[in-house]
């Protein structure tokens, strides 16, 4: 099955890059839908099952894989709203390239999931960064280079650290008298690993996976990446490739638990963590760009995460389950971002407001979206979050616990200003685009498109799901989640 | 031999810290991919022969004559100034490249594995390090390029030290290798020339937050 998955996926993608045609390209995309929710279904009844040597369907796979699916039918459907209405301009053969990578994006995160073997997880790793910096280079203008320029190298140098992880963890291996590099063997024999080796091996693959995880030290490369990649791409970006690197992260953590290094892995990544959320919040209070405001609330949210995971107890449990609300909840702004864009043709925050008034429902996701983001109540992220802080409480990181407190509520502060000042403060007559050039535009209300409802529906099904998952968590999640959490403790 | 070889690399790296000329960033890139190919050839004895030609003809063909040649072509094309433009002097290049493989040595010494020769991991690491110090103490994107071929050198070294026993993972790294070298060279660093005439970091500068 997964063979067949990996097929479609494929030919599919090949086929929307070399399309011309736009019955075709719906037609394509839709069979892809078809197979990646019938690759879910499937994987839903054949749990902890291995096909194909290398691809197991673990628990936290099969979470990330059933909230990649839900965003998926979004993501594509703004793509094409995206091509046809928002970007006029584009030329058959950007679409295909667009839509193809798309595709090849959720297809190499989606078995970057399944993978039980970290060289397996690094190989699809290497085309997620190809397919997102052809996303990325979608304008094919200088800043859009500068872009993808940034990711492709620093994606590069990161995949590079993975790679000397592995080496590193090959030779931990040899004195554990082991060959086999999935993650069940190793889990197995962990114990038995060169804890030199292993702990070297730790900070080279941690590094490296930060690039997509976006933490501290190489998170830039994906702000620059969301910022210039068209707004649905951004918002795979920031939920479905985050996703990638905490998989990564966690599946190589779940080998240091149950070891005596453990706490010192839980240094290296509460630092990581705790510096991630300090230099989201040092941007959020003086960015003026939104679409990097909201890379920079990703950031905030793994460093939460990654907080969660270090301090153990029920913060385990509330990593993963923040990080299955964020993806339902970042996409939602990322998605509504093109329509904000489409009214003010402008990204700068000096350039909006007033937005009640040009699209009503538009500006009810962006108030919703924002308490969600912010994790106020009766937001979903409340929930998780409020575990996370019980977590750090319970493992006696008081001071850990203020300063992160003090951040957050600066983060609230930034991103509520900016916000609110989108939604309500009366627009200037005349303004400066002072983003791209210093040329004098003057905004003008008659031209202002008419904004459909209907864009706005999926990003409130994907809010209440949200909120509907986190109070009232169904059975089966809750069993996922709990298997998941059986790895590390 | 293949000790001689190394420390001919770990040389080479120094000499590299005080170039000033781009084509002799190139040189050492040919003898790096020469010395890499007599080194794979010394060391990964027990693999099988068709896999060993295949590790043999990527070391030969891609690191010492398509990729260097290729960034000659660059250079060539966009007619890149020859000055290697560091942001520091010479001197105290030469000294840092010094320091890091004096604590690559330091680190080694903390090692006690009998499976591993000592001078593959001080050499891969000061190899390593050198190409990242060579990506921040240089102006120019193509001297970014070179440090991370630098780089790539490097991990290569380490996973000859484990090709014996897992020849994946000296395939693994060649895949890493051609990925990358495609993705950055091949697809991107043409179109630097096509889009913008001059190709210096500082033009890639504009995205920050303000």
């Amino acid at each position: 099955m997964i063979g067949v998955y990996m097929i479609v996926t494929l030919l599919i993608s090949c086929g929307l890059f070399f399309s011309r045609n736009k019955a075709l390209n719906y037609i394509l995309v839709s069979l892809f839908l078809v197979s990646l929710w019938g690759m879910g279904v499937y994987e839903c009844f054949h749990l902890n099952s291995t096909a194909w040597r290398f691809f197991t369907t673990d628990a936290l796979g099969l979470l990330l894989f059933l909230a990649l699916c839900l965003i998926a039918v979004p993501a594509l459907f703004h793509g094409f709203r995206y091509l046809e209405k928002h970007n006029t301009g584009e030329t058959p053969h950007s679409k295909g390239f667009f839509l193809g990578a798309m595709v090849l994006l959720i297809g190499a995160c989606s078995m970057a999931y399944l993978s039980n073997h970290l060289a397996v997880t690094w190989i699809f790793i290497e085309i997620t960064t190809l397919s997102a910096s052809t996303l990325i280079y979608h304008h094919r203008n200088l800043s859009a280079l500068e872009g993808v320029w940034k990711y492709v190298f620093l994606c590069a140098i990161s995949i590079t650290f993975i790679y000397v992880g592995i080496l590193f963890l090959s030779l931990a291996m040899k004195k554990a008298g082991i060959e086999d590099m999935t993650f069940s063997s190793l889990y197995a024999n962990r114990l038995n690993l060169d804890p030199y080796w292993l702990k070297l091996s730790f900070l080279f693959v941690f590094t490296g996976f930060t690039a997509k995880f976006g933490l501290v030290p190489m998170y830039t490369a994906g702000i620059d990446a969301k910022d210039k990649a068209p707004a649905p791409a951004g918002a795979l970006l920031s939920s479905i490739l985050m996703n990638l690197g905490f998989i990564g992260v966690y599946r190589v953590y779940a080998i240091m638990a149950h070891t005596p290094y453990q706490g010192w892995a839980n240094t290296i990544m509460i630092i990581s963590g705790i510096l991630s959320i300090f230099v989201a919040s040092v941007y959020m209070t003086r960015i003026k760009n939104i679409k990097r405001m909201f890379a920079y609330s990703g950031i905030e949210h793994m460093g939460l995460v990654v907080l969660g995971l270090a301090a153990g107890g029920i913060g385990v449990y509330a990593a993963i389950l923040h990080i299955l609300l964020h993806t339902l909840v970042k996409p939602t702004l990322f998605f509504q971002y093109n329509q904000i864009y489409w009214v003010y043709q402008s990204k700068s925050i000096n350039d909006v407001g007033d937005y009640f008034k040009f699209n009503k429902t538009g500006a009810m996701v962006v108030l919703l979206a924002f308490f969600s983001a912010t994790a106020m109540p009766p937001s979903g992220l409340f929930v998780s979050e409020f575990m996370i802080f019980q977590s750090l409480l319970e493992g006696h990181h008081l001071v850990l616990l203020l300063a992160v407190l003090v951040l957050l509520t600066l983060i609230i502060w930034g991103f509520g200003s900016n916000i609110f000042k989108l939604l309500f403060t009366p627009l200037k007559k005349s303004r400066k685009d002072a983003m791209m050039t210093e040329q004098a535009l003057t905004f003008n209300e008659s031209s202002v498109p008419r904004i459909s409802p209907w864009e706005s529906c999926s990003q409130y099904v994907l809010l209440a799901l949200s909120v509907y998952l986190a109070y009232n968590p169904p059975a089966g999640l809750v069993y996922l989640i709990k298997n998941a959490v059986a790895l590390i403790q | 031999m293949t000790d001689i070889l190394l420390i001919i690399l770990a040389m080479s790296l120094l000499y590299m810290s005080i170039a000033n000329r781009l084509i002799s960033y190139l040189r050492i890139l040919v003898i790096q991919g020469l010395i890499l190919f007599g080194a794979t050839f010394l060391t990964l004895t027990e693999l099988n022969t068709v896999n060993l030609l295949f590790i043999l003809l990527e070391t030969l063909v891609f690191k010492a004559i398509a990729v260097p040649w290729f960034l000659n072509h660059i250079i060539r094309k966009n007619r890149i100034t020859r000055e290697a433009e560091p942001y520091l002097p010479n001197f105290l290049s030469l000294l840092i490249v010094t320091l890091i493989i004096t604590a690559a040595i330091i680190l080694a010494s903390f090692i006690n594995d009998e499976h591993l020769d000592k001078t593959f991991f001080v050499v891969a690491i000061s190899t390593i390090f050198t190409g990242l110090y060579l990506i921040v103490s240089r102006k120019k994107i193509i001297t970014h390029v070179i440090g991370y071929i630098v780089i790539e050198n490097g991990v290569f070294v380490l996973s000859l030290a484990v090709g014996n026993e897992m020849p994946m993972l000296v395939n693994l790294g060649i895949m890493l290798d051609i990925f990358a070298s495609v993705l950055i060279l091949g697809i991107f660093f043409n179109k630097i020339g096509d889009v913008i005439k001059d190709p210096d970091v500082n033009v890639l500068s504009n995205l920050k937050d303000s």
